[in-house]
């Protein structure tokens, strides 16, 4: 797309991109480019060299156990988080969407978590379920359940994928809502003067109509999980226990900074750099043709 | 007219008890985050702890506001609350700018800013982070409100969203300030912007809310209580080792970190759907 009226001149467009095009190059283009930098080579205990490794970092990278299960661990993760929260959002907005009137209250109520952030949504799950003080830990006790995430790897997962989905429905909510809104209501009434149910409708009309909003959020989701929860697990669990929940960000995170291993934290920002890039093209070919529907 | 699909008599019922079921769980942390920010700490540390507000309300958001754990929240929140405009505005004013030239002028080299505008895309904060902060431990900038916000600045979702609108607009207006001598900067400012509004109101509530809500970068740079803002301050008020929490303050912290950004979606929920709508397309 091209604007027909244009302006003259080459030094006013200059200066007004000027200040976009210096925070990108040192804040993004350098950073980015001293990661590849630094993921070839490996610096020297005392941090006074660097030693040329090649792709040393990334060979050691994928054979190195952790940095696999932290591969798996991510994917669990960002699976049932968008799993959990989609089909939350799902189910609300099916029920909001069936109301004549009322619709528009019920999402005032359900949007607004969205502005809660992440790390502050991880304070409040955590006081929850927390060991000594926990109300929802207290009640499980109470029916003989002991909950503890401190030492149980699967209810540590399932304690950072329930928070990092609670803020999320509202935002899937919203779009599904926004979807089923969008539907044709003739096209529902005539199949029910055809005699077909509820779940009938909904599966062979209403959800393939929906489609592509589900897919949009299915991938803008997958983002939210890998990159967004940073602040829900540093909060919840730090990772453990045993790295039962170090996604790939949070373990750039403490290899960079805890475990100070520049090198192999450099390796996994460019590994996750092609992550991002792959999520970023599915997204961008998936809007496009979202927009011809 | 109303349709014969929407429920009516018992099916209604259901459809609201379903609704309202939603919305108390969803409503129920928080409720209790308040519920914990306005009583004891002996009543939290002897579970169960209360489901109904105490007294305590007053005592602990004063608590918190005026001494905190590491420092006053009220400075915290002044924090976040500079973080966010700076990042708001900021970003809203450099990306106004870029792609105002990239929409309305012809020059060679336009087709390689407009990629590497997009290339920054694909570089969210928490995949550059140790080079990042490198570059701003380099300038100096650790513990300041610039290192705090210029790294968070550079957005392609602020520049492609104004390009989108601005070539919506209707090229006879340009022809027409053109006609009349206007110069580029004067139909920026007298028609563009004016005409933008809309689309930078909605922008700015979202972009509040995404500076509002950062944690990874302010936990990196910022290592002086002072400057620590609210939603990274919570979790630096836990103890280390095994001391007990002191809960009813953290909790008062929690709900104070939460309440501006709510404000502003509730009260500008037009806007919001909108921008959310928008800077996703």
């Amino acid at each position: 797309m091209e604007k027909r009226v244009t302006f003259k001149g080459w030094i006013l467009p200059l200066i007004l991109l000027l200040p976009q095009v210096i925070v990108s190059a040192v804040f993004f283009f350098y950073p980015a480019g001293q990661a590849i930098y630094q993921s070839l080579y490996i610096p020297d205990p005392f941090g006074l060299s660097m030693q040329w490794v090649g792709l040393g970092n990334f060979e050691y990278l994928l054979g190195d156990p952790y940095y696999r299960a932290s591969f798996a661990t991510t994917a669990v993760f960002s699976g049932l988080v968008t799993v959990v929260s989609m089909g939350m959002a799902l189910y609300l907005a099916v029920l909001a969407d069936r109301l004549i009137k009322g619709s528009g209250t019920y999402r005032t109520l359900l949007i607004w978590p969205y502005a809660v952030a992440p790390a502050v949504a991880g304070v409040l799950w955590l006081f929850m379920f927390n060991t000594r003080v926990g109300v929802v830990s207290w009640y499980l006790g109470v029916l003989g359940y002991d909950w503890n995430h401190v030492l149980n790897e699967t209810e540590a997962m399932g304690l950072v994928v329930v928070a990092s989905s609670w803020g999320r429905i509202s935002y899937n909510f919203l779009f599904f809502l926004a979807g089923l809104q969008a539907i044709p209501k003739s096209v529902i009434e005539a199949a029910a003067i055809d005699g077909a149910r509820f779940w009938t409708r909904f599966r062979t009309i209403v959800f393939p109509l929906l489609s592509p909003t589900t897919f949009f959020l299915l991938v803008v989701n997958i983002v939210y999980a890998f990159f967004e929860t940073f602040g829900v697990i540093h909060t919840i669990t730090s990772g453990g226990p045993q790295q039962a929940t170090t996604i790939l960000v949070y373990k750039v995170f403490s290899d960079g900074f805890v475990g100070q291993d520049l090198g192999s934290s450099a390796a996994q920002s460019v590994i996750l750099l092609v992550v991002v890039g792959i999520l970023t093209v599915v997204q961008f070919k998936f809007i496009e043709r979202r927009v011809h529907y | 007219m109303s349709g014969m699909v929407e429920k009516r008599g018992v099916g209604l019922w259901f459809t609201h008890v379903g609704l309202i079921i939603g919305v108390l769980i969803i409503f129920f942390p928080i409720w209790l985050a308040f519920v914990a920010s306005t009583v004891t700490q002996p009543e939290i540390v002897k579970p169960p702890m209360p489901l109904w507000p105490g007294d305590q309300f007053f005592a602990n958001y004063r608590k918190a506001l005026v001494s905190g754990i590491n420092a006053p929240v009220a400075v915290m929140l002044f924090n976040s609350f500079v973080m966010a405009m700076g990042i708001a505005l900021g970003k809203i004013l450099i990306s106004l700018m870029s792609a105002f030239a990239i929409v309305y002028f012809k020059f060679p080299g336009r087709r390689l800013f407009f990629w590497l505008i997009f290339l920054t895309l694909m570089l969210p904060v928490e995949v550059r982070i140790v080079p990042t902060y490198e570059v701003v431990a380099g300038f100096g900038m650790l513990n300041s409100y610039s290192g705090l916000i210029f790294p968070l600045i550079a957005s392609a979702t602020a520049t492609f969203l104004f390009r989108q609108f601005f070539m919506t607009v209707p090229d006879e207006l340009a022809e027409a300030a053109r006609v009349d001598g206007a110069r580029p900067m004067r139909f920026f400012w007298d028609i563009l912007l004016p005409m933008s509004r809309t689309n930078i109101a909605a922008l700015f509530v979202i972009l509040f809310i995404y500076g509002w809500n950062q944690y990874l970068w302010p936990l990196l740079i910022t290592t002086d209580p002072d400057m620590n803002t609210i939603v990274m301050g919570i979790r630096q008020m836990f103890p280390s080792g095994d001391d007990v929490a002191d809960w009813p303050v953290i909790m008062a912290t929690s709900i104070l970190a939460m309440l501006p950004p709510v404000v502003v979606v509730v009260s500008m929920q037009r806007l919001f759907i909108r921008g959310l709508v928008d800077s996703e397309k």
